[in-house]
């Protein structure tokens, strides 16, 4: 099967959505367990665990959200398709 | 499914100026928020009544926050920030209206905002502690640094714009794609959804601005 440039860039964008959400979903879900865990152990101090696992969960989802905008820009912008 | 996220749509020209949706959403909702200010705080002389009380709580738990984040007074930053956080949290609520788009979902207001973080930050910065010492800290362990922590300050403004144009664009797009695939009743959940990323975006985006203004600061070693 003959595959064109705006095909490949579909196959792209979904591949870069799909196999970039692994690793900050295992990031993601690694921090919040162990700050449930901390939360458990110390339930006075969930204020400041909760404000930092929120910053921390933000940068993590960073990565993912870079993937997002390759897609993106693949899907809406790309610069090899006229 | 045609509407391209990363392009602005024009609703009239201005002369030679294009006047885009956001832009127009944006000014709306300066206007409420100011009206609400106006008609709270009108008679600061005498006590208030519920609006009042009820806005009083709400700069005082975000100056709170802050203290909490940049351990100094938190009144200098206070204008910027929680001027921030209420037009983030309005902006991102605006979903829930009908026939409202936020601007938060389009690039450019986001990209402003990150570019007024970035500058404000290397404002407050200079203010506290000199315009040599402050330099001084981009070479502080060792000059080798100085490339890296140039491309660390870029980067995380880019990814501060990206990630709430990304939340609130995506948010969009599920509750588009949602609502065409399965109809009326469907969407209700993922717009429920999309309150709770709005107010977690407005959050996190207040919080980061304040880490960073509190590192430029020289309080909070974390960036």
């Amino acid at each position: 099967m003959e595959l064109s440039l705006q095909a490949i860039s579909i196959i792209g964008a979904a591949v870069a959505v799909s196999f970039g959400a692994i690793g900050p979903a295992l990031g993601e879900g690694r921090a919040i367990a162990a700050a449930m865990d901390a939360i458990a152990r110390q339930p006075e101090s969930a204020g400041p665990l909760s404000r930092t696992l929120f910053v921390g969960l933000a940068m993590i989802e960073t990565m993912a959200i870079y993937c997002l905008v390759i897609a993106l820009l693949l899907l809406y912008a790309n610069p090899f398709v006229s | 499914m045609d509407t391209n996220p990363l392009s602005p749509d024009i609703l009239w020209h201005l002369g030679p100026v294009p006047i885009s949706r956001p832009v127009v959403t944006t000014w709306g909702i300066m206007a409420l928020l100011t009206l609400v200010c106006w008609l709270a705080f009108r008679r600061p002389d005498r006590p208030g009544g519920a609006l009042r009380t009820a806005l009083e709580i709400v700069v005082e738990t975000i100056a709170t926050q802050v203290h909490d984040i940049i351990r100094r007074d938190p009144w200098p930053f206070l204008p910027l920030l929680g001027t921030l956080f209420l037009f983030l949290v309005a902006a991102n609520l605006s979903v829930i209206v009908p026939g409202l788009h936020p601007p938060t979902g389009h690039l450019e207001t986001p990209a402003v905002l990150a570019v007024i973080v970035f500058l404000s930050a290397h404002y407050f910065g200079v203010r506290a502690r000199g315009a040599g010492d402050y330099l001084r800290h981009y070479v502080q362990p060792s000059p080798l640094l100085l490339p890296l922590n140039i491309l660390s300050e870029l980067t995380r403004t880019f990814s501060l714009m990206i990630r709430l144009f990304g939340n609130i664009m995506s948010h969009e797009f599920v509750v588009a794609i949602v609502a065409f695939l399965a109809g009326l009743l469907l969407p209700i959940p993922f717009m429920l959804l999309g309150i709770l990323i709005g107010l977690i975006q407005a959050y996190i985006f207040t919080v980061l601005a304040a880490v960073f203004i509190g590192a430029a600061v020289g309080s909070v070693e974390t960036a």
